[in-house]
């Protein structure tokens, strides 16, 4: 137990008004694990998620990436402390061309702050950066368009190529899969898979194909609680794992 | 309204493989407009025009100004010329003291010392209400308009009551022999300004920040998940917005020699949110065009209707209601359709709409002007003269021909938006096949 795990979750607690969406969750991903979150519709997966990443203040326990605390503190800082995330509703900047969309995710993690003092054109390893980025999701042939005229699959990278433009070590993505095709998951896996290269990845997914094939560690959440955690093999062996979630899908 | 966004990036980036070319292509607009600016006056000589170029001038920094919060970080703020009269008056209170102490400043320099007075209200306003987004900070804003209207008239020696405060902008420090007494040397005086603030505003959008406030006007959300805080980006624009409405201000309190109470009323907030917003909000240029047309129509209507303002508020609902993106997304939309080439099949349902239009225009000035004679204007009768005719309105004829101005107006409009929307159909067809998307 030397270096702190990327992200620590303890005794994680989330109630709107009196419903206690998040019940006691406690996890621990070391760095470089993709781990994967699954759990039927309305678990709070998506609850977790804004949770770790500053969208809400738990109510209680505490989450810690790095080995300093993040819990309570504004979304923004998270995320320059090197925690990123994706949103399950697509959630870019519309009015803006996509080369625009993934530069807004670079310029903090190239130290251009809040400068209006020098052009955005002349910052050091922003358009570098953004043009790598825009290849790395594929929508190079595409950097002029206005974001919001892409197809629904193509905003769906856009909104994963903002997420890890700024280059943060933790990634979470909130099933960057969901509504696409057979075809257009295949390559949203391949992204997936290259992005999170050497960095530590939660990834909330119901295809459970993606979801065996991807992740080192896979938990699943019932009900604001975590009923298993571990490598897939065992998860799908799991008979608590069968009757609480894989036996619905099987039913459906 | 489609995103300059998007245009400025293709003129920054991809030709980036010829830096000079690039360069040359930012500089150009620039350089046509400061000759355009230096060459004005010599083609419009009157006085009368001098006044309104100059008011055009800085209406253009006003405006500008106002779009930094409104088209560019999506702010609507109802209390702007507060930042524009307190500019005004502290170059006037300025320009008073170094007359009086023989302080050796120039005139051409006193607006900054309303840019300085705008950035620092705007530092202690903006702090309150830029925590705030949407409704909630257009509310603020028309607070402190109220609060800051108030003070003025509880600081008697500070903002001089009812009559405001004069000064002599000839008797400062004169590096040249030129004294800015004549509205020639002023108009100067006011273009350069006007150049040099466009210049910075415009720089200042392609600069980090300036794309923050994009990112922040689309979706403040997200710009939390990329390391912004959106409070602070709104706290800056604010700020820069506050500046150069102060300098806007001063321009205007140098121009009129005098900073009274009506620089930072409702009405003026009321203009500069008009004017912005008819010129278009989506573009740069937008809020230049609004200033340029709303000045010299408040010149040109003023003189020849007393419900001027009547006209701007149906101008203004025609914008919001048939071209949300004003006058420069007007011309941006067409802006494909002339580069596919097929602007010519556009023409024929155009001109067909021209009779219509005047026809409404007709119908509704005729309207407009019948009922203000009889329900504003009773002292004076009913006998009135309009386009050069005269009638009486408390006859039932002109009642009957305007209704059927009207009328005709709108079955003309249902005859020609058919053949207007085909045309527009064919120009897109035509222009997909030649690559340009409409
Ligand atoms: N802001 C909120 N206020 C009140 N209830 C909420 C709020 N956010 C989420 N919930 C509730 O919390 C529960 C969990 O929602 P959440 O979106 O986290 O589920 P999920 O596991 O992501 O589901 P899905 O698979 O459908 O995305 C739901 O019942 C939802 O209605
Ligand atoms: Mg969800």
């Amino acid at each position: 137990m030397s270096a702190p795990a990327a992200l620590e979750i303890r005794g994680l607690k989330k109630s709107f008004g009196p419903a206690e969406i998040i019940r006691g969750v406690d996890l621990v991903v070391p760095k470089g694990e993709r781990h994967a979150v699954i759990g039927p519709n309305g678990a709070g997966k998506s609850t977790l998620f804004n949770l770790i990443s500053g969208l809400l203040v738990p109510t209680s326990g505490e989450v810690v990436l790095n080995g300093a605390r993040i819990s309570g503190r504004p979304a923004f800082e998270i995320n320059r402390r090197g925690l990123s995330r994706s949103f399950q509703v697509t959630n870019i900047f519309p009015r803006m061309s996509v080369f625009e969309n993934i530069r807004c995710g670079v310029l903090w993690s190239a130290n251009q702050k809040y400068a209006f003092w020098r052009g955005v054109q002349s910052a050091a390893g922003v358009a570098e950066r953004t043009e790598k980025v825009l290849d790395e999701i594929g929508l190079t042939d595409r950097r002029e368009v206005l974001a919001g005229v892409l197809t629904y699959a193509e905003q769906r990278a856009l909104e994963i190529g903002i997420t890890v433009a700024g280059g943060a070590e933790v990634i979470l993505l909130d099933e960057p899969t969901a509504g696409m095709s057979r075809h257009e998951t295949d390559r949203a896996v391949g992204l997936i898979r290259r992005i999170s290269e050497g960095r530590t990845l939660m990834i909330v997914e119901h295809d459970m194909g993606v979801v065996f094939g991807l992740a080192d560690r896979i938990s699943v959440l019932v009900y604001g609680e975590i009923v298993a955690t571990g490598p897939p093999a065992e998860i799908r062996a799991s008979a608590k794992v069968k009757e609480a979630y894989l036996g619905e899908e099987a039913h459906a | 309204m489609s995103d300059t966004t998007a245009s400025n990036s293709r003129s920054g980036e991809t030709i980036r493989a010829n830096p000079r070319s690039s360069a040359l292509r930012a500089a150009g607009p620039w350089l046509l407009s400061a000759a355009a600016l230096v060459a004005l006056p010599f083609i419009f000589r009157s006085d009368t025009y001098l006044t309104v170029m100059s008011l055009m001038g800085i209406a253009i920094v006003f405006a500008l100004s106002y779009n930094m919060m409104l088209g560019q970080t999506g702010m609507l703020s109802f209390g702007h010329a507060v930042y524009y009269g307190l500019g005004a008056y502290f170059v006037v209170h300025g320009m008073n003291w170094a007359i009086a102490t023989r302080a050796p400043i120039p005139l051409p320099l006193m607006p900054l010392v309303g840019g300085i007075a705008g950035l620092g209200f705007a530092v202690i306003f903006g702090w309150l209400s830029t925590k705030r987004s949407g409704t909630t900070f257009s509310m603020i804003s028309l607070g402190l308009a109220e609060l800051v209207g108030s003070s003025s008239l509880i600081l008697r020696t500070f903002f001089g009551g009812e009559e405001g405060i004069t000064t002599n902008r000839t008797k400062l420090l004169r590096l040249t022999d030129w004294s800015f007494g004549s509205q020639f040397q002023m108009y100067y005086l006011i273009a350069a300004w006007c150049l040099i603030s466009a210049v910075v505003m415009y720089a200042l959008t392609r600069t980090p920040f300036g794309r923050m406030c994009n990112a922040v006007r689309e979706n403040p959300e997200r710009a939390q998940f990329v390391g912004y805080n959106p409070q602070v980006v709104r706290y800056i624009a604010f700020c820069l917005s506050g500046f150069f409405a102060g300098i806007a201000g001063a321009l205007a309190g140098i121009n009129f020699e005098l900073a009274n109470a009506n620089l930072f009323g409702a009405a003026q907030s009321g203009t500069v949110l008009l004017a912005t917003f008819i010129g278009g909000i989506g573009t740069f240029v937008g809020p230049v065009l609004g200033a340029v047309l709303v000045s010299y129509l408040q010149v040109m209507l003023s003189d020849i209707t007393e419900v001027w303002q009547l006209y701007f508020g149906l101008m203004f609902i025609a914008v919001v209601m048939f071209a949300p993106g004003g006058l420069a997304g007007l011309v941006q939309m067409h802006a494909p359709v002339v580069r596919a080439g097929v602007i010519g099949r556009l023409m024929p349902s155009y001109l067909m709409a021209i009779v219509p239009a005047l026809l409404l225009l007709l119908g509704v000035v005729m309207l407009i002007e019948m009922t203000v004679q009889l329900a504003v204007k009773q002292s004076e009768g009913p006998a009135m003269k309009l386009f050069g005719i005269g009638f009486n309105a408390n006859q039932p004829w002109p009642w009957l021909l305007m209704v059927v101005l009207l009328a005709s107006a709108y079955a003309l409009f249902r005859l020609v938006s058919p053949r207007l929307s085909a045309a527009w159909d064919s120009a897109r067809v035509t222009a997909a096949e030649r690559g340009i998307v409409i």
